[in-house]
């Protein structure tokens, strides 16, 4: 099936480059996400934890897989998921700020994952009534993935916020560093709005104060603080990163680089 | 290495309709966690459609010096079984 | 996965102590020969005991230990495909260490004094991941090679006598059948590609044959445990049995490939319908598996890192159990207030 006899897109070319850009803009965030996971195999506080963090892992990148697939039939350059995944430069890479912060500890991990994964809760949900069915059908998939994502996350942020002294001190610490990425996650841009106006995309400024109540609930449980709001608007999504994502591309796209045209 | 989280048991239904059955063990600091860890180290393949937890010290389990004493008597008590009666062929549903 | 023959790495089993009549004694090895299956709390000899909770550990170690050489791949899989793969694979090696380690803690030790045992060094496990993964071929590589050994070492203990290494074996034999041909696609995947590719795969063949065929452990004549072991049903064929038929299977499996096996002297003999390779470094063996191989530190300093960067989590979460115990005892189960 093919998303343009359901959209105008190929009516419209620049509805069409923002249709390629929203889809980009949530494969890249599950893949960057998903990448930073892979680190943690092998390396968890208890084997139990490394098969956890493995299989989040594993959703992420397939969601990353269906999206950017699906990208590369909306852009109709014939770039498939490798392609996308592997030469593109940090640029033009379109997820969140937020996913491509380092790991830190196992309460920083947790933190970034949480903040993101009650994202892609309402962002997902709301995609479930998208006008184009084949982004409503990977939703749906990725909705019910993120949902135990979310009830994992979240135990940990209660575990370790309601835990010891030194686990209080060291998660309040992460969301404080990693709260300033959150201005982000609902700021709606051109294509966010075009998206909006198609009845494709769910509006960012209505999941917003969803997003901020489970949030808050979260926090209670876990007696953490919410931290004051942070200004400064990060524009990963528009390909404006931290210095962390090329390093990480670096190591992510090596051996495309290093032997460019063969297959893997 | 600190103090092991406590260990429980882990039973899995494989489909619907048929019975929880003992599939190992794993460590959890508490019962959320025990159900979250029974999910990713025991149905990574789709062994499951419903999980039981259970304390691993919760359960009480047989001697096995008394098997004798629990189980053999039940062994000459044949006729609880169908095939114990002789039937004429001709008879039918019974 | 991965055992070698790793029970012959420890000291040997004591003999019978005072507590254990010739007659409990007796009716025990008539179970076994009988192939029935020896539960956790059935009568058994120390002995057996302790060969089982020394085997099963180091088997649970190797899982462990073997994540980190693949593991270094992962950020660098060079297709989604791969990574997602790579990704499974190792994760699953990671709950085949689980399911061992909790076989080994039927037979009464904890998971945190064989982790003690890793940690310190006391315990050994599998030589072979004190190898490096120098490029992308070495983890086709280990799932075509290593997994292969394994795989030929660990079938025969799906039938050992103790029920829950048993159980716990069946489970891994399973879910390792994809390990073994994900590994073969990539090597066949590369040696059908490009110049450089063919290259990589060739070198990751010359430098994995040599410690995958020590997997096996020491020749027969060298192998201290092979004879009680077998009598208790641990192990059911030799070192030597079951390296000739991993080589057997491998050598045209290498010839597919088009990739040269690292042995000269290697030939194969129509008398005994055998392929027969040259002789076996055995110093090698032996100065890695005490210690000198070239990743040795590597792997053991990673473990302990993982295992010192975890203990404030593990604790936190012991310490959120007891109080969640203590507003809502029947809710919460995990650790009682007098646990803590």
């Amino acid at each position: 099936m093919s998303a343009r006899s359901r959209t105008p897109s190929e009516r419209d070319p620049a509805q069409q480059a923002a249709h390629f850009r929203y889809v980009l803009r949530l494969a890249d965030t599950s893949l960057v996400l998903g990448q930073r996971l892979g680190e943690w195999v092998g390396h968890a506080p208890a084997l139990e934890e490394d098969l956890g963090l493995a299989n989040f892992a594993l959703d992420l990148i397939g969601q990353a897989r269906l999206l950017l697939t699906y990208a590369g039939e909306l852009e109709g350059r014939g770039r498939d998921e490798d392609a996308l995944a592997f030469l593109r430069d940090a640029p033009d890479f379109a997820n969140l700020t937020l996913a491509e912060q380092p790991n830190g500890d196992f309460g920083h991990t947790i933190v970034r994952q949480w903040l993101i994964d009650a994202w892609q809760l309402e962002i997902y949900a709301g995609l479930l009534r998208s006008a184009d069915s084949r982004l409503g059908a990977i939703a749906a998939k990725a909705l019910k993935e993120t949902r135990y994502h979310h009830r994992f996350s979240s135990g940990w942020l209660i575990r370790l916020g309601d835990g010891t002294a030194e686990s209080h001190e060291r998660v309040q610490a992460g969301l404080d560093s990693l709260w300033r990425f959150t201005a982000e996650l609902f700021a709606a841009d051109e294509v966010d709005e075009r998206m909006q106006a198609a009845g494709i995309a769910p509006a960012l400024m209505e999941l917003a104060p969803r997003w901020s109540a489970r949030i808050d609930e979260d926090l209670q449980a876990a007696t953490l603080q919410r931290p004051p709001g942070q200004p400064y608007p990060w524009h990963g999504r528009r390909g404006v990163h931290t210095e962390h994502l090329g390093h990480m591309l670096a190591e992510m796209q090596h051996l495309q680089r290093t032997y460019p045209g063969v297959r893997w | 290495m600190s103090e092991d989280w406590p260990l429980y048991e882990v039973f899995i239904r494989s489909r619907s309709g048929l019975e929880h059955k003992h599939v190992g063990s794993l460590h959890a600091a508490d019962a959320r966690m025990a159900i979250e860890h029974a999910r990713d180290v025991y149905t990574r393949r789709q062994e499951g459609v419903s999980l039981w937890v259970v304390r691993s010290a919760d359960i009480i389990a047989s001697d096995p010096e008394e098997a004798d004493a629990l189980f053999e008597p039940a062994r000459d008590k044949v006729y609880r079984h169908p095939t114990f009666y002789a039937i004429p062929e001709e008879v039918k549903n019974l | 996965m991965y055992t070698q023959a790793l029970d012959t790495h420890g000291k040997e089993p004591a003999p019978a102590v005072s507590g254990e009549s010739a007659a409990q004694a007796q009716r025990f090895q008539a179970r076994v020969d009988a192939e029935d299956k020896i539960e956790p709390k059935d009568w058994m000899p120390d002995a057996y005991r302790h060969t089982l909770i020394r085997q099963i550990s180091q088997h649970a170690h190797s899982e462990i230990v073997g994540m980190l050489p693949e593991g270094n791949w992962i950020t660098r899989a060079p297709s989604l495909k791969r990574k997602a793969v790579l990704i499974a694979k190792v994760q699953d090696e990671g709950g085949h260490g689980m399911y061992l380690y909790s076989a080994a803690e039927t037979l009464g030790i904890s998971r945190a004094q064989m982790f003690e045992q890793l940690l310190s060094g006391t315990a050994k496990y599998s030589s072979i991941f004190n190898y490096p993964t120098l490029t992308w071929a070495d983890v086709g590589a280990i799932g075509w090679l290593v997994d292969g050994a394994a795989i030929m070492n660990q079938i025969p203990i799906c039938r050992c006598s103790y029920g829950p290494y048993a159980r716990a074996m069946v489970r891994i034999c399973k879910e390792e059948s994809f390990h073994q041909r994900q590994g073969f696609e990539i090597m066949l995947t590369l040696a059908q590609g490009s110049g450089a590719q063919r290259a990589m795969a060739q070198d990751a063949l010359n430098r994995w044959w040599w410690p995958s065929i020590m997997m096996f452990g020491p020749s027969d004549a060298d192998s201290r445990h092979t004879a009680q072991s077998m009598r208790w049903k641990i192990k059911r064929f030799s070192n030597d049995e079951l390296r000739q038929k991993f080589i057997d299977i491998t050598v045209p499996q290498a010839q597919f490939l088009g990739l040269s096996i690292p042995d000269r002297e290697l030939r194969f003999d129509p008398g005994t319908q055998h392929y027969l390779i040259g002789p076996i470094d055995w110093n090698e063996f032996h100065a890695v598996l005490k210690g000198n191989g070239p990743c040795n530190r590597e792997r053991l300093e990673a473990r302990r890192t993982a295992d010192e960067a975890g203990r404030w989590v593990r604790e936190a979460a012991a310490a959120h159990a007891v109080k969640q115990h203590r507003r809502t005892p029947q809710a919460a189960g995990g650790m009682e207030p007098e646990a803590s």
